[in-house]
């Protein structure tokens, strides 16, 4: 009984090993999932970036207008943006991005993956920075007019750093949902991780070991961003108290 | 309390003879020049809120060096009043000629004047992601370009005089609602205002932490500071005020010395409000 378990055993084991070299050292297949993974943080980062700007320019729009009643036009474009962009699948939007906009430009498909992933967390961004600024204290504000700083020096030395540890958690998260998002590049031709992984079952026609490896690397790097964002918010505070 | 004393003396200059004696609310008419004009004028300031009628014609001149104390019931527009002065709120009509400048002309740079009018909030409202130093040094080092060296002298300077320099390097977080209100007392001063506008400044601290904060006031009031103060703290009134301003639905019923208001208050309004609160 215990041999024959023994047996089955080393047989699982040798199979698992064998699926293994199929489909990552042989023909170097690991490389589809390298440089799937270097595409996937390309368009990520880069996206982050964009909507990290897109977000906060959208959201001091927003907030001036909440706050003070100006610029009624450009709150009315931010409002259209927000409900297009949070209307819409974020696949319809890049394949609109890259089919009807770019593609005829010939731009390359990882820039307009940034864009497209960029201008759509941009729309997430401003409204969680948004929902920051209004829940800092309006004393706060007046604090800052009172002593003699504009608008513009109020918000950036007083409310926005206020604002920024509030929604620190909610900034990660939609970071966090970003980098998931992305897996979807492979509809305009790009070769991210998911589609990196994709491309090894068609070679080997192996589902498991390659679909597995890529939903395990998307974890370890989701575990180890909401690690850095504890510490980060842990340091900032710390420096309240 | 000598030693409390000298340590809220907020006098720059040591001359104890020049500095105390302070100006009766007059006009002081300097061979016959302009000097006529009062620090702030406020002429029929008008401040509604959809149907609520806050402020209903105020006017009045604070002078300089004068302290105003303006007291009344809740709801009389005093906070209101106080807070239009460097347009927190902004009124809906009139004028509030603040050093010759109509405030409420278009085209002024409000946040020019606002340097010049130090306020003081009844929750305090310092920065809470701030030290203590920070929280006092920024606005001269951002707004009047001052070097961190220049600032952070002039600030333990002061703090050394409200008896907190030892908490420079503290977060507000750590510090209780008496000590708070005094640093943001200092952070006001840091920029060297010519008029201090204090907005209930006691009315959210703990009863045993009123003392501390109404003695920085005090003294202060006595190095000749131009202050306007709104306050339910009738002591204060009587002891510093050069001009007790009584207010009630929005309007200004009655000004006065101390003495006047509280002793032979003229408007019914006005008696009824001193009895319940001086009983």
């Amino acid at each position: 009984m215990n041999l024959l378990l023994d047996a089955e055993n080393a047989g699982f084991f040798e199979k698992l090993r064998d699926r293994f070299v199929n489909c990552f050292i042989e023909d170097d297949r690991w490389k589809y999932l390298a440089n799937g993974l270097a595409v996937t943080m390309k368009i990520t980062l880069g996206a982050v970036v964009i909507g990290v700007i897109l977000g906060f320019l959208v959201a001091a729009i927003r907030a001036t207008h909440d706050k003070t009643g100006k610029l009624r036009i450009l709150n009315f474009l931010a409002n259209i943006y927000l409900t297009v962009i949070r209307g819409t699948p974020v696949v319809v939007q890049l394949l609109i991005v890259y089919f009807v906009i770019l593609a005829p430009l010939g731009v390359d498909e990882i820039l307009v993956a940034i864009l497209a992933f960029g201008i759509n967390s941009g729309a997430y961004v401003a409204e969680i920075v948004r929902a920051g600024i209004m829940s800092v204290d309006n004393g706060q504000f007046e604090a800052g007019r009172s002593l003699g700083f504009n608008y513009v020096q109020t918000m950036w030395y007083v409310i926005l750093p206020q604002a920024f540890k509030n929604i620190l958690p909610a900034l990660c998260n939609e970071f966090i949902v970003l980098l998931k998002e992305t897996s979807v590049s492979g509809y305009i031709a790009l070769q991210d991780l998911t589609k990196g992984g994709y491309i090894i079952v068609g070679r080997t026609f192996d589902a498991f070991m390659p679909l597995i490896s890529v939903a395990i690397i998307y974890l370890v790097i989701v575990v180890i961003l909401t690690k850095l964002v504890a510490l980060l918010e842990r340091r900032l505070r710390n420096s309240e108290h | 309390m000598s030693t409390d004393n000298s340590k809220i003396k907020l006098t720059k200059n040591s001359d104890q003879a020049a500095a105390p004696e302070k100006k009766p609310a007059e006009h002081i008419n300097i061979e016959g020049s302009e000097m006529t004009e009062s620090l702030i004028m406020v002429r029929n300031l008008e401040k509604h809120y959809g149907s609520l009628h806050a402020l209903d014609g105020v006017s009045i001149d604070i002078e300089k060096g004068e302290v105003a104390v303006v007291i009344g019931p809740s709801g009389s527009g005093k906070s209101t009043f106080l807070r239009s002065l460097n347009l927190l709120e902004m009124p809906t009509s009139g004028e509030i000629i603040f050093e010759g400048v109509n405030m409420l002309d278009k085209g002024i740079n409000i946040n020019l004047h606002r340097q010049k009018m130090g306020m003081v909030f009844q929750h305090f409202n310092l920065f809470p992601h701030m030290t203590i130093m920070k929280n006092v040094t920024i606005a001269p080092m951002k707004l009047h370009g001052k070097t961190k060296e220049e600032a952070e002298a002039k600030a333990h300077e002061l703090l050394k005089k409200v008896g907190l320099d030892d908490r420079a390097n503290s977060y507000p977080a750590q510090l209780s609602g008496g000590q708070k209100q005094r640093i943001a007392i200092v952070r006001a001063l840091c920029m060297e205002p010519d008029v201090m506008l204090f907005d209930e400044p006691t009315s959210a601290l703990d009863p045993e932490m009123v003392g501390e904060v109404l003695e920085v006031m005090k003294a202060l009031a006595k190095d000749g500071m131009t202050m306007v103060v709104v306050t339910h703290e009738m002591g204060f009134a009587r002891e510093v005020a050069d001009r007790v301003v009584f207010m009630a639905d929005g309007k200004i019923l009655e000004t006065g010395t101390p003495d006047e208001i509280f002793s032979s208050p003229k408007t019914d309004k006005a008696k009824q409000f001193l009895a319940s609160v001086l009983k």
